[in-house]
């Protein structure tokens, strides 16, 4: 079946990178091709969204800020719950390509953990940790 | 691990296919945890068919049997399956082309 857990797409666009980047990377930009509305906190950590006239709206956080180059963000996965806490990464690249721009989105974390595989493995590491420490302490205490 | 993964959600598309075993499963997912004789009074299909694809959803790990008494057995949807073949259905209805040409007409007009 293979899992699809990375989307990958390339276009050329006849125009500089300064261009491109003010476009995926501003408010004004978002909202002229991607959301209707937008806001944007453009720093690692920030916050941004967008929002369409049909009500739906996504909430992202801005991951890495690398003018004008790399541009990425985590966003909610639209069709799992709204309160389900996993996120997809989107990683815009842009590179020169005569006057224009060779731009590249990678979308990676469709296929994450589930969620009891993960308790399994976080849970070992827990029990795992637990069990060191005291075997440390039970060593510093015989001293 | 993918592997697994896969496993996993290959069963939940295969027990999707039968429309039968869609009816149970949203039976037990709108209704909640139901017995064989619930589910055969709510739905037009017979106890022993009911029965013979509870047999094979509880192998499939998408429900799984409450303890009791036999006849009063009552069956629970468990959800952790679906939600892992909801990421294979999101990844595929993640549309990056339509708003990356969205993306090119934007920048052609400003041009």
């Amino acid at each position: 079946m293979g899992f699809p857990d990375r989307i990958e797409r390339t276009m050329e666009l006849a125009h500089p990178p300064a261009r491109v980047w003010a476009a995926l990377t501003t408010a004004e930009g978002l909202a002229a091709w991607f959301g209707e509305e937008a806001a944007i906190d453009l720093r690692p950590g920030g916050a941004a969204w967008m929002r369409w006239a049909n009500g739906y709206s996504v909430e992202m956080r801005v991951e890495r800020v690398e003018e004008p180059t790399v541009f990425g963000f985590t966003w909610q996965i639209e069709e799992l719950p709204e309160e389900d806490p996993r996120r997809t990464y989107v990683e815009f690249t842009l590179e020169p390509a005569g006057a224009g721009t060779r731009l590249t989105v990678v979308e990676t974390g469709f296929a994450q953990l589930p969620e009891d595989a993960y308790r399994k493995v976080y849970d070992g590491h827990t029990e795992g940790w637990g069990r060191e420490l005291g075997e440390m302490a039970g060593y510093l205490d015989a001293r | 691990m993918p592997d697994e993964i896969e496993a996993i959600a290959e069963q939940v598309f295969a027990a999707l296919a039968d429309p039968s075993r869609r009816d149970i499963l949203a039976a037990l997912a709108s209704g909640g945890p139901a017995t064989a004789t619930d589910l055969a009074t709510r739905l037009p299909i017979t106890r022993q068919a009911i029965a013979k694809h509870l047999a094979l959803l509880t192998e499939a790990g998408l429900v799984t049997a409450e303890p009791g008494e036999r006849r009063r057995v009552r069956y629970r949807l468990r959800s952790a399956p679906m939600k892992l073949a909801q990421q294979f259905l999101a990844a595929l209805a993640r549309d990056w082309d339509s708003p990356l040409d969205a993306l090119k007409e934007h920048l052609d007009r400003g041009a």
